[in-house]
């Protein structure tokens, strides 16, 4: 019955395609009933009854049945619209999804440099909003913090997106890099320029280690490999106390300077050079736009690379291993040149975390950073560069408003703490995606050499990678 | 018979064994340079592990695979590393389920043939992440060699969509065109008129024969069709359980009675006789 009923209106007129018979109501109400049916069954063992204790420390159970209507209503309706929303769907006459409309395509036109001007001039915004530089801190520093994501997963989408080897232990070059810093310019004294590139040197030179042995493994036992060499480096950092520090970890690393000149009130400051009154959120916003250029740094690299035959080489070795040998390329060499240039980035973003913090420890790069670095890549559309940085600012943006949902509390009492909902909206969004937009957000490829016409290519032809 | 004076490529004593299964025993013939050669047999025979060993995705049991140039240069297959194969020896294969880059380009898919040379004249990357003007030549002239490709095999329409759209026998000509952007000296083709229609397999022969024809690359091909094999090749290898059965031109081949045995069976009756013919 429900199948003719959803296919009836299918060979109607269009006219007629978006109303729903009574029929249709029936069923999605019937739909409904039983779903509130099996809520209600369900919560009876599970919700229905609260054990408490009386005053003279005997359990008893307390019956909570207005939060099982609550619950069982709330099944209910969500069902019902569910149940609607399909019928509707597929009486609908079939639409041609095009990979990308053209309002879509004029979104992303804007969208690029809409986010460098808010990317360029988000310090003055943030002061102007709050009422001034000090003011501005807390701003300032979630947007360093959300750059340094923007950068550690368009680093990543060297490894993942554009080759297709799934790495679950970046984490490890970001920990390389950090730690190189800080053992450079705490045993040496060297400044921050010049430990830079030995950071990124020495991350991708660990990229490479890594990738020796696990260049035979593909797909799931990649991952898992990666993911080990991860927590390695983590397990080295705590163990080797004599040079790292160990668990302890490495604390007083110099502050950057601007270009040589410290950020101080004394009189070789930065503040007395330009004539400006001295505030300590001077460093704040050069970190900022510090790590704004790294950033950039790493997307125009990537953007060239992925033009040169180098990154055209990554994207066929993602999607076909065997073809590409077969026209002569060495995938070992291809694939080891993704992990150093990732790890590279990675090391870079490392010593800039190093240098923000002035302290680093093992406890910073653990499993969860790996994974959220890769979720970012994932969330954001394997291989673009703007879903990437879309998803960053989600994903690391996204919780720290939670903190600032205060009316909240107004609602749902005094000790309720958004904050604590954090991992379970995350997951929510998570499987929310992977239902409506499982490609990530940008879920087309773009071509990376044109003859005539640009066009985008639909992610359902754009393999993933196995290894 | 040119594949005996001037051979391209000699295959002598292939053995290829995978644990106790013999795929191919003792097989040896040459492909004459120019030529175009099919290798035949009934399913199962051991065509594409010979392709497999030619072009280095298996490591031949026992054998010696000698690939000649015409300057007389020769390599041994069966010891180059399997990228060195398409890049030094300059041979090239395509594939029996056709493997494009699904999710890039036509023209992207001809320009990855390109890699070596490019990566070459990009510096190894550090010259063309500047974009230097001798970078810039070379992928100029990588992109007109794919207009040459896309312009003969009749998709310089399609450069721009993705190679996963393109119909069944358009990306079989693409998966040519690839293979032909690599400049190779021995173009080794795995069933390349599977799943085409006749007026496409008839164009196929066209592409072939004008490969052999204005690049000089010589053709080495497995396959079923015996319109094509009859049609264009100069000389035909028939392998039957791993062992040739039978070489010679196609009229040699085609009147041979153990190729018919082997692809049509004998009556009962007449098995003795075959048998005593073929030398069993």
């Amino acid at each position: 019955m429900a199948l003719n009923t959803s296919h009836a209106p299918a060979i109607a007129a269009p006219g007629a395609a978006s109303s729903v018979t009574g029929a249709q109501v029936a069923t999605a109400l019937r739909e409904a009933g039983i779903a509130a049916l099996l809520t209600l069954g369900l919560s009876i063992p599970i919700l229905a009854f609260k054990t408490e204790q009386n005053q003279s420390n005997a359990l008893y159970l307390q019956p909570r049945w207005g939060v099982v209507a609550v619950v069982c209503g709330l099944i209910f309706l969500v069902r019902f619209a569910v149940c609607l929303r399909a019928m509707r769907r597929a009486a609908a006459p079939a639409r041609l999804k095009a990979p990308a409309s053209p309002f879509v395509q004029k979104l992303f036109g804007i969208a690029v440099p809409l986010f460098l001007g808010v990317a360029l001039t988000y310090p003055l915004l943030a002061s102007l909003a709050t009422g001034g530089l000090a003011g501005a801190r807390y701003w300032i520093d979630l947007g360093i913090l959300i750059l340094t994501y923007v950068m550690l997963g368009w680093g990543l989408n060297i490894v993942v997106g554009l080759a297709g080897l799934l790495d679950l232990g970046y984490v490890a070059f970001y920990a390389v890099g950090a730690y190189s810093y800080a053992l450079l310019s705490t045993t040496f004294g060297w400044s921050f320029w010049l430990c830079l590139p030995l950071a990124g040197i020495l991350a991708a030179f660990w990229g490479i280690i890594l990738g020796f042995p696990v260049l035979r493994l593909r797909g799931d036992y990649l991952a898992i490999v990666t993911l080990a060499f991860g927590e390695i480096i983590r397990l080295v950092l705590i163990n080797w106390v004599e040079l790292t520090n160990g668990g302890a970890g490495i604390s007083s690393i110099p502050r950057v300077t601007f270009f040589g000149v410290p950020f101080d009130s004394s009189e070789n400051g930065f503040a007395s050079l330009f004539g400006i009154s001295y505030s300590p959120m001077h460093r704040m916003v050069f970190l900022y736009y510090l790590i704004l250029v790294l950033a950039l740094v790493t997307n125009v690299v990537t953007i060239r690379l992925r033009r040169l035959p180098v990154g055209r080489a990554w994207e066929a070795l993602r999607e076909d291993e065997i073809a590409c040998r077969s026209l002569g390329i060495n995938t070992r060499n291809t694939k080891l040149t993704a992990f150093a240039i990732g790890a590279m980035f990675g090391g870079f973003a490392g010593s800039f975390f190093a240098v923000r913090q002035g302290f680093v420890s093992p406890e910073s790069f653990n499993f969860l950073e790996s994974a959220i670095i890769l979720s970012i890549v994932v969330l954001g559309g394997m291989g673009s560069q703007v879903g990437v940085a879309v998803a960053a600012i989600i994903m690391v943006g996204a919780p720290e408003l939670l903190r600032n949902l205060g009316f909240l509390k107004q609602v749902f009492g005094a000790d309720f703490d958004p904050n604590e909902y954090r991992l379970l909206i995350f997951g929510l969004a998570m499987v929310a995606m992977m239902v409506w937009r499982p490609r990530g957000l940008v879920g087309h490829r773009e071509p990376s050499m044109v003859l005539t016409e640009r066009k985008a290519i639909s992610g359902s032809l754009v393999k993933e990678g196995h290894g | 018979m040119r594949w005996q004076e001037d051979p391209i490529l000699e295959v002598q004593h292939l053995k290829m064994r995978f644990g106790g299964l013999v795929a191919v025993n003792d097989l040896s013939f040459s492909v004459g340079r120019g030529d175009i050669t099919a290798l035949i047999g009934p399913n199962g025979a051991g065509k594409t592990t010979v392709f497999n060993c030619i072009t280095g995705f298996y490591r031949p049991s026992e054998g010696m695979l000698s690939l000649r140039h015409a300057d007389g240069t020769t390599y041994l297959l069966e010891r180059l590393p399997g990228h060195a194969i398409s890049w030094k020896a300059k041979v090239a294969r395509t594939f029996q389920n056709i493997r494009l880059f699904t999710g890039m380009t036509v023209l992207e898919n001809l320009l990855v043939a390109r890699h070596n040379p490019l990566m070459i004249a990009s510096g190894f990357t550090l010259l063309g992440l500047f974009g230097l003007p001798s970078f810039r030549e070379a992928e100029r002239q990588a992109v007109e060699q794919a207009k040459f490709w896309l312009e003969k095999i009749n998709l310089i329409d399609r450069a721009d969509d993705p190679a996963g759209d393109l119909p069944y026998g358009a990306q079989r000509r693409l998966e040519i065109a690839r293979a032909m952007c690599t400049d190779p000296i021995l173009l080794c083709l795995d069933e390349p008129a599977a799943g085409l229609n006749p007026r496409e397999s008839h164009e196929l022969n066209e592409l072939l024969l004008s490969i052999r024809r204005d690049h000089g690359t010589s053709i080495l091909l497995i396959e079923h069709d015996m319109s094509v094999v009859m049609g264009i090749s100069d000389h035909v290898v028939v392998l039957d359980y791993g062992t040739k059965i039978a070489d010679g031109t196609p009229e040699e081949v085609r009147n041979d009675p153990s190729v018919i045995a082997a692809y049509l069976g004998v009556e009962d009756e007449e098995l003795d006789k075959v048998e005593a013919e073929v030398g069993l």
